[in-house]
């Protein structure tokens, strides 16, 4: 069942987490799931309930060649200070020119978050003081963003079991096209910095999402929605492990009907599994202190992941003061849609809104409803299909190589390949068995030439990757079901023989134990004998 | 006194940023005093110690400079961001054309590891204005 709710009504209560810790309380947050600002029934404890309030700044590295205002490469990990140009370095004398396929990225991701699109945006910069961002500022888009008054809808499951699922919404407030800054490696040993400005200069989109969450699962599952947008979209590669998407948390709780508490941000997050982690720790924490009469400081925390726990920032103490000014060297950004777009202009200088918009691929929320009405399977199995990078594509090749029903398919590809992979860390690239592999194998089961039993001991086979064709693995093995019936019912009828109590029960009306009797046969053929046929073959002999 | 001259040159600087970016004109006859609280913030913001008379003068130029601004009449003149405001912001095709130069950046560098520009630990803090023993308040 997939319900839609706006924003969060999760209450939480610090009774109900008692003896759970932080991310057992999870459940909780989406259960008490009603509207917004609701208030919660008093609780046996008597103390007012907690509404946590969660807001997100997402930054994303844009895919492209070349950064944001220069014509170095965009690399990851490529020698210290190797792409890096003038402009990136901030020598005197040079200038911003911007990047097309930027501009084109942010309208892209955009589009995709439903936002409006800015026709005229205005670059700023942002200045602060640190020795990787040698210009002391960071060209950004405070003013007028490219793109504005977004939505992105995420579904997460309220149990551990995947099958209630909870659509909601989170507004997105902007999304601005900005520099990154360079890389400052710290050797506390010798009390110095060591900077690398290879990201000097690389595009980001800063993605701002409005204060709609309210703990660290639903940060979690909405950052996983905007991570397979931007992949997706290819506007960003989006990898956490390699900083590509960044997430900053704006984390405060206050009393329903009351206005918001104050708010602290939590950086430092390098994983999914760590945002929630941060985030519900954060909620905890500041429910604790204001309960213990103490009171929270609007200041910058950062996530401990070893800990488990968020820090005081000391580097970034107090309050910042950017004294944005406007951008001199860079022209407001126009845009054009089909009609606005004037005759005689040159198309490279051109970026089309519309033009963007017809091109824009399936979103993963239209994939999924696809794969539910085209393959008749669960709408939880179309999340974990998308979730997992390739496994749609596994998934569809073998349901066209194969006559098995995608049902049935769906069964073998994430009870069987999927924890197999996961068993392993593997990616489904790397999966040993490839689609048409278990194409073959299913379609064996499917002509009933082997038995499921002896499917799964053929799987087992393929994954030590020897190259042998499931086929092979059947002959091999001597696993194909046995087709004389005769020797069948030669077999069921010394099962029969052996099993005088089993059969007095089924002939007294128990017909339970021919169950029983059906494994023995099972287990004489070693799996070799279609269950169908021996019930068949039984109850003709018992029964009739 | 030296601290009183350069309330005199700080009274543009801080009306700027209270009145928002570039928009500032001068209100004649409203004298702003500039308490050393708001020298403080300068010199965190800027990192840059005021703290001699050098210093000070280097500070007192630059505002001077800044302040001819004002000369300007700009009663009824809407603001602009930029005299290139008018101007199509060019776009670059998505090409490498740059980078491969470590070798001359780093000859701006005063002290190198490897390939590393190398750069003192963090941000120095300044010490508190309790703490602080200024130019100002010593003469």
């Amino acid at each position: 069942m997939v319900a839609a709710v706006r924003g969060c009504g999760g209450v939480w209560r610090r009774v109900w987490q008692c003896g759970a810790g932080g991310s057992a309380s999870l459940g909780q947050c989406a259960a008490a799931s009603s509207a917004r600002g609701a208030v919660a029934p008093a609780g046996k404890s008597g103390l007012a309930p907690w509404v946590p309030v969660v807001g997100l700044e997402i930054h994303a590295q844009i895919s492209s060649n070349s950064k944001l205002f220069s014509g170095s490469q965009v690399q990851f990990a490529a020698p210290p200070n190797s792409v890096v140009s003038f402009f990136d370095a901030s020598l005197p004398g040079t200038l911003p020119v911007i990047n097309r396929r930027c501009v084109e990225a942010a309208v892209m991701t955009g589009l995709a978050l439903n936002c409006s699109i800015n026709k005229r945006s205005l670059f700023d910069r942002k200045h602060y003081f640190y020795a990787d961002l040698p210009a002391g500022y960071q060209i950004t888009q405070q003013r007028v963003p490219i793109a504005v008054n977004g939505t992105l809808s995420y579904s997460l499951c309220t149990d551990h079991k995947m099958s209630q699922m909870v659509t909601k919404t989170v507004r997105i407030k902007q999304i601005q096209l900005e520099q990154d800054s360079g890389k400052s490696l710290h050797d506390d040993s010798r009390s110095q910095t060591l900077v690398d400005l290879n990201r000097a200069g690389v595009g980001l989109m800063e993605v701002v999402m409005e204060p709609d969450m309210c703990c660290g699962k639903e940060a979690a599952a909405a950052v996983r929605e905007l991570q397979l947008i931007l992949q997706t979209l290819g506007s960003s590669h989006a990898v956490m492990a390699e900083g590509q998407l960044r997430v900053d948390a704006n984390v405060s709780v206050h009393h329903p009907g009351e206005p918001y508490g104050v708010r602290t941000e939590v950086k430092n997050i390098n994983s999914l599994r760590f945002l929630a982690k941060a985030v519900d720790y954060e909620i905890q924490r500041q429910i604790e202190e204001l309960e213990n009469g103490g009171t929270i400081l609007n200041e910058t925390r950062a996530f401990d992941s070893k800990l488990g726990c968020t820090v005081p920032m000391r580097d970034k103490e107090g309050k910042q003061d950017y004294r944005f000014m406007p951008e001199p060297n860079l022209p407001p950004l126009i845009l054009y849609d089909t009609k606005s777009l004037p005759a005689n202009i040159n198309h490279q200088q051109v970026v089309n809104i519309d033009r963007i918009h017809e091109r824009l691929p399936d979103l993963p929320s239209v994939k999924r409803a696809k794969l539910v009405e085209q393959y008749g399977i669960l709408p939880e199995h179309s999340f974990t299909l998308l979730n997992e990078d390739g496994l749609t594509e596994f998934f569809e090749s073998v349901v066209k190589r194969t006559q098995m029903k995608p049902k049935k398919v769906i069964g073998w590809i994430l009870n069987d390949l999927l924890s197999y992979l996961n068993q392993h860390s593997l990616t489904v690239k790397e999966s040993p068995v490839n689609s048409s592999m278990l194409a073959d194998l299913l379609n064996l089961l499917e002509k009933k030439e082997i038995s499921s039993t002896a499917a799964k001991q053929v799987l087992g086979e393929l994954w030590k990757g020897e190259g042998k064709t499931p086929l092979e693995i059947v002959k091999e093995k001597k696993l194909e079901l046995i087709q004389d019936q005769e020797a069948l019912e030669q077999i069921c009828q010394a099962v029969i023989d052996g099993q005088k109590n089993e059969v007095m029960a089924i002939k007294a009306g128990n017909h339970k134990v021919l169950n029983k009797l059906i494994g023995l046969v099972q287990r004489k053929t070693q799996g070799r004998s279609n269950p169908v046929l021996v019930k068949q073959l039984l109850e003709k002999k018992l029964l009739d | 006194m030296r601290a009183l001259s350069l309330g005199r040159w700080l009274r543009g600087a801080v009306r700027a940023r209270s009145d928002g970016p570039g928009r500032a004109r001068p209100v004649p006859g409203s004298p702003q005093k500039v308490t050393v609280d708001v020298l403080d913030h300068l010199e965190h913001l800027a990192l840059v110690d005021f703290r001699d008379s050098e210093g000070v003068e280097r500070l007192q130029k630059a505002i001077q400079f800044a302040d001819q601004l004002h000369e300007v009449n700009t009663d009824g003149v809407e603001p602009m961001d930029s005299v290139l405001e008018d101007r199509c912001l060019y776009l670059r095709e998505d090409d490498v054309t740059e980078g491969n130069c470590t070798k001359e950046l780093l000859k701006n560098a005063r002290e190198k590891v490897e390939e590393y520009f190398v750069a003192p630990p963090g941000n120095i803090p300044l010490p508190k204005l309790e703490e602080q023993e200024t130019y100002l308040q010593s003469s």
